[in-house]
């Protein structure tokens, strides 16, 4: 970590981090130096040091070969604010907006100061993640005036979506300038789900925080549950059984295997192939009675836990689950021939909504959909710890960048959990499912990093005295991948815009918060 | 083409029983008269509204349209705009951020209307409970004849709590 100008220490837990503290002049030329070294942002959040007799701080998560490098810098007091980096790496644009709303903290210099997660549920200048602003506070609606860009010329007009959409999806706002049927701009504003998780995790315990970990977008559950427990299991110094982590590595292929199920299904519907979706959705509720009979729920949530893991695999069990998934495997590979072959599906398919490499490095693509358009970034791959380790995840990816190559890296990334699942049930070895949790003191800090089905997931700990939570930030890989879907629908007609958007299936209540 | 028809023929027909209604489910008495609910009964248009869930509800929801469950076959569909639906199917604790919004859309949907809310968090808040972001529970904002309790709802609840809905209290 000493080829960055910053003093690094590494951070207990699992995964490869590391930490170190800028002074914040020095933060844009750090931030050049690394992008240089093809570091990525992973995230960019803020927190109220105060009452710690601080002022404020402002924290950046890079990725590099070595691993995870968590920068803090101190901030003053009053009028907090720093150097913005979004000329820099263009994915923290959203970020620095949020850390205003949240806290008040100024990224100097950005060029979009518009608020981004305060909408009417607070007015400005009050900042609901300090830590003198009370959970329960409630104001009168405000004003919530938003400047969307404008898009002018002959034959130009707007499309407002949202934030209720037609279909049965989370809610955002999309507003299209078109010609034709053209799509000139895509606009974004997202925010309507925030729903106060980073504030409500500091009224609780670390234990406590495992529930809530779990939902901060219910189809990544497994995750967020896991990349929480890492956090804490780092910040407490508790090290989970081979058996467990295991284990945490069946559930989190499981939840991959069903969202890409649903998913494809969803993009054969979205190509008016209604047959994908009934047969697609058909495996995925087979898949999903299986994790109730074998983990007790149907979509694994609150089975991975600090310490370890709430629910076994016994060896017969084990045996029966991979031969019932065998048989969803022997089902996908006939769909997948039918989907290859049917040529009004590839037609809607292939070159729609594409993101080439350059600019999906320049934006900071993550996750299935950056493989798909040719970074081959893979956590489970690029630190194999403990459970990858021995399985050597194969990374798949394609360079297209449009719904074909998405599609594609699904089917792809589906099998290869499967093979994962036989793998790693093949290997479970004995062990304790759960070690117990030592209490925590304040000051600790924990990082939980994994590559969900969607991108990499991480969480930023800091503790509290008695086992409490100063602050926990959870990023979603959506924070980075919603500004390529923008990038994606250009010159491509209105009615793909369903398409695309299904292919990359981004959250919105995980950035939202 | 020929993969296609064989992949239909070979899986069948897999659709299981619905449930039945569930009446400890209501929230207040059926305000529909009988013809009404008769006429429900047999075509009822949704309107879904996510006003601030994790997604997980969502997932179920999109598991009842599966064939499983194929909440067709019951008259039931989900519509594109609150202004054709009978009823409103409700998750999330209710965002501030959605809280307009949800109105709008209540009061966009004609008389007769129903309003069912789906999961813990529809039902009580849930984990989130009530905060400076969150209403808390959907009947905190709109009037609620059903809720159905579920981190998330199996589909088979969510179809029982929508026929509560349409089913007449005294029975």
């Amino acid at each position: 970590m000493n080829d960055l100008p910053v003093q690094t220490q590494p951070i207990a837990g699992a995964m490869p981090a590391f930490q170190g503290a800028i002074e914040p002049d020095r933060l844009r030329n750090l931030c050049e130096t690394a992008r240089a070294g093809n570091a990525r942002l992973v995230a960019l959040w803020g927190s109220d040091e105060t009452a710690r007799g601080g002022g404020y701080a402002l924290h950046v998560a890079l990725a590099r070969p070595a691993g995870l490098l968590w920068l803090s810098v101190a901030l003053e007091r009053e009028q907090p604010s720093y150097p913005g980096i979004s000329d820099i790496y263009p994915a923290a644009d959203r970020m620095q907006r949020a850390t205003y709303d949240l806290l008040g903290i100024v990224a100097r210099d950005s060029p979009d100061q518009r608020k981004w997660l305060r909408h009417e549920a607070w007015p400005e200048g009050v900042f609901p993640l300090r830590k003198d602003f009370d959970i329960a506070s409630r104001f009168a609606r405000s004003d919530d005036h938003y400047p969307f860009v404008r898009v002018e010329g002959e034959g130009v007009h707007e499309i407002p979506v949202g934030p209720v959409h037609a279909g049965t999806i989370e809610p955002g706002h999309f507003r299209f300038s078109v010609v034709g049927e053209k799509i000139l701009r895509l606009e974004e504003r997202l925010g309507y789900k925030h729903k106060g998780i980073e504030k409500r995790f500091e009224t609780m315990t670390l234990q406590e925080g495992a529930k809530l970990a779990g939902r901060v977008s219910g189809d990544s559950t497994v995750a967020y549950a896991w990349a929480w427990a890492m956090a804490v299991e780092g910040a407490t110094g508790a090290e989970p059984t081979t058996r467990a982590l295991v284990l945490r590595g069946i559930l989190l292929e499981l939840e991959r295997i069903a969202n890409h199920l649903g998913d494809l299904g969803y993009l054969g519907n979205d190509v008016s192939l209604s047959f994908g979706f009934f047969q697609f959705w058909r495996l995925k509720e087979d898949l999903l009675r299986l994790n109730a009979e074998h983990f007790g729920h149907r979509y694994l949530m609150d089975v991975v836990l600090p310490g370890g893991v709430a629910r076994d695999l016994p060896r017969l069990e084990g045996d029966r689950l991979l031969e019932r998934l065998a048989a969803i495997e022997a089902e996908v590979r006939t769909l997948r021939a039918i989907y290859d072959e049917h040529a009004g599906t590839q037609d809607r398919f292939i070159t729609t909504g594409q993101v080439l490499p350059e600019l999906a490095e320049k934006m900071s693509l993550t996750g299935f959909a950056a493989r798909a358009s040719g970074i081959r970034h893979d956590l489970r791959a690029d630190y194999p710890v403990p459970p990858w380790q021995q399985v050597e995840v194969r990374v798949a990816s394609d360079h297209r960048g449009d719904v074909a190559a998405r599609v594609s890296v699904r089917f792809d990334e589906l099998f290869e959990s499967m093979r994962l699942v036989r793998t790693l049930v093949h290997q479970l070895p004995p062990g304790e499912l759960r070690i117990p949790v030592a209490e925590c003191p304040g000051g600790r800090r924990g990082i939980g990093w994994i590559e969900g089905w969607r991108g990499e997931i991480l969480f930023a700990l800091e503790t509290a005295d008695a086992n409490r939570i100063h602050r926990a930030h959870p990023h979603d890989p959506s924070w980075q991948n919603w500004p390529l879907l923008e990038r994606a629908v250009l010159g491509n007609i209105v009615p793909d815009f369903p398409l695309i958007n299904k292919s990359f299936n981004l959250s919105y209540s995980g950035p939202d918060l | 083409m020929y993969r296609l028809l064989k992949q239909i023929a070979r899986t069948g027909i897999i659709t299981e029983p619905a449930p039945h209604a569930d009446q400890a489910l209501r929230q207040i008495e059926q305000r529909l008269g009988d013809v009404i609910l008769r006429h429900f009964g047999r075509s009822l248009a949704i309107r879904h509204v996510d006003a601030g869930s994790c997604n997980g509800c969502e997932l179920e929801i999109h598991a009842a349209n599966g064939s499983h469950y194929n909440l067709e076959r019951l008259g039931i569909k989900f519509v594109a705009s609150p202004r054709h639906a009978d009823m409103l199917l409700v998750t999330g604790p209710v965002s501030r951020n959605m809280e307009e919004a949800l109105r709008r859309t209540y009061d966009a949907v004609p008389e007769p209307k129903l309003v069912v809310a789906i999961g813990d968090c529809g039902c009580d808040g849930g984990i989130f409970g009530e905060n400076y972001a969150s209403c808390g529970r959907v009947a905190n904002v709109i009037p609620v004849d059903v809720a159905v309790p579920g981190c998330p709802p199996e589909p088979s609840a969510i179809i029982q709590g929508i026929l509560t809905a349409v089913t007449a209290s005294r029975t």
